[in-house]
């Protein structure tokens, strides 16, 4: 029963970051350019699914809270004021796609507030990631670091890393959904996230080797393991071969691939522990009669159809954006 | 503990779950009504319901759209400023919250994407059903909404281990007779905002005589849906009130301004409580048997007054027993509203009588009262507990959170929500006033109040919809 909620609870992260990822991106990428025309074909690549994707952070978060009370009512209130950064990003940004286009003498201040939107909420995920691998200030379980306990150089750069990161994915969507200079946009773009991503991994692991960061034992123990960043490794050579021939479709799923292999590398990091060195799974589990019940219900009926709910969106809405009658 | 961070947290909920709460009662009224128009028009064929359900859906969009960033808000501020609660009720309302999440969530993002962009991409059946599938979602959602406050109100089916409330008996947490007349209340409620918004708008267009088929169907839908949803709202009402009365005294007493224990009980009908001295000042009250009637439909039964309850265990006494009393007058204002305009307009008069199209215009506000005041009188009225006689609210916050976080947090979202609830106000009013046919930014060319009616401005209509609805 743990186990299968720990399953469902990485596959919502990989979903939301992987799918919220590309949307988020777009929004920090529609700051690069003023042009309405080209604006709005970035955000009518984004528009119809961003809702589904953004379902899938409440998704974690409600498995983080039904399947491991333990975690959730340690780490929301230890992120307090990050987590309020990001849902203020977040909520500025939901609505700036209802609101812009009710408005044109105002419509910057929408535009605007979905840049910031995107970049706060990107920002935050990275930082929190990156202050979890680093490790929260906690005694005997509880959080003691006060109001700014998670903040420090390494959390920040993961923050600056998972901007690059989703920008990468957000512009790889764009080249996959759109055309015309939008398209080329995108692809004069993809070499320096890509680069800016790459620099940014090796300053984490160079720092991780110099801070000795707990979370490096692991790996030196266990070198089979760098399989993983080896997939990611080889996803990037493909990406800069599709970028030169410019093939549409490959970008967008080597780039999923590079930040599955990231996933998998955090993951193996992190196991045991939910909260790394803190908490383990089994102790920020819910008591067996939630788990099943979440199991038999949810779990087992609820969640292949939410999979399916999010193929038929994307099914419906297939195929480059200028193609779509509608000109949204 | 921090008590000014205990007391800033509280009102950061009340604020943001206010907030949050005024878009679903009026999106899953709104989901249902678009359904049945996406429904008939499919059936009859007739371009008003089309016109009807394409104006109805921008609005929908704006206020489904600020329902959903509130909402996951909600999803986390549970655990930022809750942490003792969500850690000893997270067995039991973590599960809960994760089935609105699994069941409604979903499903709601995804077929929204499709009713707002996917018209032309799919074939009208699927269309029809991605429009039911949205308002199943909201049912949904507020289905487990209901079952997980149900439970803080009255926990059943629980036992305590380790100081967490441990479920051991799902059906009783989800089947319980108190879920199943609350469920009913709320939906009854969302229903009746969107038909009074939908009869509102309509009278608002017969008083500036403007879109006349389309008032007409507004006002005959909305009002006789009300006409018929009221009474049954009163009842449900009524059955709400009596699982108050049987599983929490202390909120019944307060919301009954009730000091003493009577057997049979008077009923006060207004007043103003006096706390300090245990007595209610300028009161109007009813003499028994009234208050046994109304509490316990009975001539006999005895009531429970406040003395006869520890004082650290009362709730605030005003603010239920103003709350309910404005929550049951907007009712009753809305009952004779919809009645006599219902008659009216089943007569065919009711253009002629602008003295109630003016109240039947004026009387959007009222569901939305109603519905805030009801849950102000459910909430407060629990108090001083989260979980009822289980767990108290000061004992339920995040033991380290500072007074300054707090108020940051309250700052933020109190100036966010201010600024966007301005605005969605603003836009969701240009478009009621611009009407069924009108761009709200450059009129379509064809797009004049008082358009001719055809097969053929159909056919143009559906291809330049969205330019008029998105630009």
């Amino acid at each position: 029963m743990v186990m299968f909620w720990v399953t469902l609870l990485s596959v919502s992260i990989l979903l939301y970051v992987l799918l919220d990822g590309f949307d988020l991106g777009v929004g920090m990428l529609l700051g690069l350019t003023s042009s309405e025309t080209r604006r709005r074909d970035m955000l009518a690549a984004v528009a119809p699914i961003w809702d589904g994707n953004e379902t899938w952070l409440v998704v974690t978060a409600v498995i983080l809270w039904g399947a491991f009370p333990g975690a959730y009512a340690t780490l929301l209130p230890a992120f307090y004021l990050p987590l309020l950064v990001m849902l203020a990003g977040l909520i500025l940004r939901g609505v700036a796609f209802e609101y812009r286009h009710k408005t044109q003498r105002l419509r910057w201040i929408w535009d605007w507030s979905f840049i910031g939107g995107s970049f706060a909420a990107t920002f935050i995920q990275g930082l929190t990631v990156g202050a979890l691998v680093e490790g929260l200030p906690m005694t005997n379980g509880q959080y003691v670091g006060g109001d700014f306990g998670w903040l420090s150089p390494f959390a920040a750069l993961c923050g600056v890393g998972l901007c690059l990161g989703y920008a990468l994915l957000g512009a790889c969507w764009l080249v996959k959904k759109c055309e015309a200079d939008v398209r080329e946009a995108a692809y004069r773009l993809i070499p320096y996230l890509s680069a800016g991503l790459l620099v940014f991994l090796i300053v984490v692991f160079a720092y991780a080797l110099a801070e000795d960061l707990q979370v490096m034992g692991r790996w030196m123990d266990r070198p089979y393991l760098f399989v993983f960043p080896v997939i990611g490794a080889m996803a990037a050579v493909v990406l800069a071969v599709s970028i030169q021939r410019h093939r549409d479709e490959l970008p967008f799923p080597m780039v999923i691939l590079i930040f599955l292999a990231a996933f998998a590398t955090l993951a193996i990091s992190f196991w045991p522990y939910m909260i790394p060195f803190v908490l383990t799974i089994d102790e920020a589990a819910a008591p067996q009669s939630s788990l099943a019940f979440m199991f038999w219900g949810e779990g087992l009926f609820v969640f292949p159809l939410m999979l399916l709910y999010t193929i038929i969106s994307y099914s419906v809405f297939r195929g480059k954006v200028a193609s779509m009658p509608q000109h949204y | 503990m921090d008590i000014t961070a205990l007391l800033l947290s509280r009102i950061q909920f009340a604020f943001t779950i206010s907030f949050h709460i005024i878009f679903p009662a009026f999106t899953i009224g709104l989901a249902a009504w678009l359904t049945v128009l996406e429904a008939l028009h499919l059936k009859t064929g007739r371009p008003t319901y089309r016109m009807l359900f394409d104006f109805w859906l921008k609005i929908f969009g704006v206020a489904f759209g600020l329902g959903v960033v509130s909402g996951v808000v909600m999803a986390f501020q549970f655990g930022t400023n809750w942490s003792v609660l969500s850690k000893m009720s997270g067995p039991i309302q973590g599960p809960l919250l994760s089935y609105e999440t699994f069941t409604a969530f979903a499903l709601e993002a995804s077929f929204f994407g499709v009713l707002i962009f996917g018209r032309s991409r799919v074939p009208p059946w699927f269309y029809l059903f991605s429009t039911a599938m949205v308002a199943l979602g909201t049912t949904l959602s507020a289905f487990w909404i209901m079952v997980n406050n149900s439970w803080m109100q009255v926990p059943v089916g629980y036992v305590v281990e380790n100081g967490v409330f441990v479920p051991d008996d799902w059906t009783r947490i989800i089947f319980n007779s108190v879920v199943w007349v609350r469920f009913p209340h709320m939906l009854l409620g969302a229903y009746l905002t969107g038909a009074f918004c939908v009869a509102a708008t309509g009278a608002w267009y017969l008083l500036r005589k403007i879109y006349h088929a389309e008032a007409k169907v507004m006002l005959a839908m909305g009002l006789g849906l009300a006409a018929v949803l009221v009474p049954v709202q009163l009842l449900f009402g009524h059955l709400t009130g009596r699982y108050v009365g049987k599983y929490q005294p202390s909120k019944m007493a307060a919301i009954e301004a009730r000091w003493n224990d009577e057997k049979p009980a008077s009923e006060v009908l207004i007043a103003w409580p006096d706390v300090e001295n245990r007595r209610n000042l300028y009161a109007i009250t009813l003499p028994p048997p009234f208050g046994s009637l109304i509490d316990s439909d009975s001539l006999t039964a005895g009531e429970v007054g406040l003395n006869s309850i520890p004082q650290e265990n009362w709730p605030p006494i005003l603010i239920p027993f103003f709350t309910f009393r404005i929550m049951v007058g907007c009712g009753l204002a809305m009952l004779a509203l919809a009645w006599l305009g219902f008659y009216l307009s089943l007569k065919d008069r009711i253009e002629r009588n602008r003295w109630l199209l003016w109240p039947v215009f004026l009387s959007f506000p009222l569901p939305f009262i109603a519905i805030l005041t009801g849950w102000y009188t459910a909430e407060v009225g629990r108090q001083p507990w989260v979980v009822y006689g289980l767990l108290r609210t000061a004992d339920a916050m995040t033991p380290f959170l500072t007074a300054r976080a707090a108020s940051i947090s309250l700052l933020v979202f109190g100036a966010i929500y201010t600024f966007i609830f301005a605005f969605g106000i603003f836009y969701i009013y240009r478009l009621l006033r611009a009407g069924p046919v009108g761009g709200l930014i450059k009129p379509l060319a064809r797009a004049v109040p008082n358009r001719p009616m055809s097969l053929a401005d159909e056919d143009v209509n559906s291809e330049t919809k969205y330019a008029g609805a998105r630009v």
